[in-house]
């Protein structure tokens, strides 16, 4: 990937927590770039400081060393540029699901009049659309991930950052949300930075998996996905080789000998 | 379903009523039984004869009006007070570092026993009496909103900052929502502790309200004059906590209907 037409880049990111002699350095010399279009996952292990990279792109908290660059501008605070979805849907409970895909929106300081029609449009891509004017509560967890997400699509960021967001879901729940995002993602031509532990998830939505060492966490390996139909990850799903990559993975993640 | 469930209801409805026919009757004729006099407990009749005679003669909705007067402002103004210090301190936590060991001395300390004080610097007036309820309700409100705005997810919080929020939009699209549910809780508590607090000012001096009633009852011995009083604040105390339960479930009409309707 050359970073002229990165979308999302790090450069020789390190991020330390604690003071003094109880550091812990949770990501070392991080340094890649996802293009513009691009779906790129993350794998590693537990801890290994995948979720701080997402907050350091996202703005949330700085490097300790290196830099992270969003649309070749470098981050310094949250920006309308990315925007994240975590593994919790993190929907307000005290607004209907509207208002929640609305949020972010207003917040960007969007009038109402526009608002409206963008997150109607959105709803309904979500089929969600009769659940509009319900709450969180009366609505199944695959159904608030579809609102999360939605949310997350409403403000038009230039890069999507996905923090393990089908790992709470049902087998069946996860593979329909997978299917719907990867046809999001080709029709808005969106770019997504993805982290999970599911090898298959990851193999199946991306068009290149990177994989990070233990912590401190480093990228020590990318793997491109050279599979066709990444917009149909159930169709994927039913490629042979789709084996041998997640044998190459679990391979790469030592997961035979990991100790939990 | 809907209508199991409104039979149901009726139905305890019924319950409670009949319940009720029956303490009222267990009331009047079983002291009687075992020849406990009437100074000691007085059969309801008496009590509601004496509640009749209060009324004409003893300026009873007067005195009771005061009260309840006294412990609406009382509460709202110790309401107010605790929400304003609570989100305060829970926007600094330094300022709540500082202050906490002399939060949690005041908050030991019986709020009641101010009440002989503030007579002291107030006089025989109302202000001792609001001051007692806005002490005793502050601390309950207080205490929940700093407690509910150090809950508050902090995923929560990082969403709203990703999408660049400003601190004051996080504080009223996320902070202040998230706190309605305590801060209720909290407002639950005071509007019955507002009563207390009310009640104890009007013991301890002055010559208005059914505090006072209580005293000159008991200093006539006309033990269903004081019975009349405490069923009388009692009822202020209902209707306090019902008003609150009602703004609570219209405020709160969001969340699953089950986790509102613990008393
Ligand atoms: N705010 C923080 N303060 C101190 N240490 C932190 C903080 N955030 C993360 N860490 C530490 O940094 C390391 C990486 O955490 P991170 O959440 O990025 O891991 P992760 O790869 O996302 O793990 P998981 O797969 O379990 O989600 C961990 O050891 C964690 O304890
Ligand atoms: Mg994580």
């Amino acid at each position: 990937m050359s970073a002229a037409t990165a979308r999302l880049e790090f450069r020789a990111v390190t991020r330390r927590f604690g003071r003094a002699e109880a550091t812990v350095t949770a990501v070392e010399a991080v340094s890649l770039a996802v293009g513009d279009g691009e779906v790129v996952s993350l794998i590693g292990p537990s801890g290994c400081g995948k979720s701080t990279l997402l907050n350091i792109a996202a703005g949330l908290y700085p490097p300790s060393e290196g830099e992270a660059y969003v649309d070749r501008v470098r981050v310094t605070g949250p920006n309308r540029q990315v925007a994240f979805m975590l593994q919790k849907d993190l929907l307000l409970p005290w607004r209907s699901i509207r208002e929640n895909v609305e949020f972010g929106l207003e917040i960007h300081g969007v009038a109402a009049a526009e608002r409206r029609p963008r997150a109607a449009a959105l709803l309904a891509r979500m089929h969600l659309a009769d659940c509009a004017d319900r709450y969180p509560h009366q609505l199944s967890g695959g159904m608030r991930q579809r609102a999360a997400l939605a949310r997350t699509l409403a403000v038009d960021p230039s890069v999507l950052l996905l923090d393990e967001p089908f790992s709470a879901l049902d087998a069946q729940t996860k593979m329909v949300l997978q299917q719907d995002l990867a046809q999001t993602l080709r029709d808005t031509r969106k770019t997504a930075f993805f982290i999970t532990h599911d090898l298959v998830e990851a193999v199946t939505l991306s068009d290149r998996v990177l994989v990070m060492s233990r912590r401190p966490g480093r990228i020590i390996e990318e793997i491109p996905i050279a599979l066709p139909d990444r917009d149909r990850p159930l169709e994927r799903r039913r490629q042979p080789a789709l084996g041998d990559y997640v044998a190459r993975l679990m391979a790469l993640l030592d997961v035979v000998h990991a100790e939990v | 379903m809907a209508a199991r469930r409104e039979d149901r209801i009726t139905g305890s409805a019924g319950g409670s009523l009949a319940l009720l026919v029956v303490f009222l009757a267990v009331w009047e004729w079983v002291p009687a039984l075992f020849e406990v006099p009437a100074f000691i407990i007085p059969p309801a009749s008496a009590v509601w004869d004496e509640f009749v005679r209060m009324l004409a003669k003893d300026r009873l909705i007067h005195h009771t009006l005061v009260t309840t007067a006294t412990v609406l402002v009382g509460f709202a103004l110790g309401a107010l007070l605790g929400m304003v210090v609570g989100y305060l301190l829970g926007m600094s936590p330094r300022a709540e570092f500082v202050l906490s060991p002399y939060i949690l001395a005041l908050q030991i300390a019986p709020k009641v026993a101010f009440a002989p004080l503030f007579i002291m610097w107030f006089g025989y007036t109302v202000y001792p009496k609001i001051l007692v309820a806005v002490l005793i309700v502050f601390f309950p409100v207080m205490v929940n909103v700093l407690g509910a705005l150090r809950s508050v997810d902090p995923d929560l919080v990082n969403l709203a900052r990703a999408f660049t929020a400003t601190r004051a939009q996080v504080f009223w699209r996320i902070e202040f929502p998230a706190s309605m549910p305590p801060l209720f809780s909290g407002l639950r508590i005071g509007a019955t502790l507002a009563v207390i607090g009310v009640v104890v000012g009007e013991l301890v001096g002055g010559n208005t309200g059914l505090g006072y009633l209580l005293v000159f009852g008991e200093g006539q011995a006309n033990t269903a004059m004081v019975f009349v009083t405490i069923i009388l604040l009692t009822v202020i105390g209902i209707i306090a906590y019902v008003a609150v339960i009602a703004l609570e479930r219209w405020v709160l009409h969001y969340m699953p209907s089950r986790s509102l309707e613990t008393v």
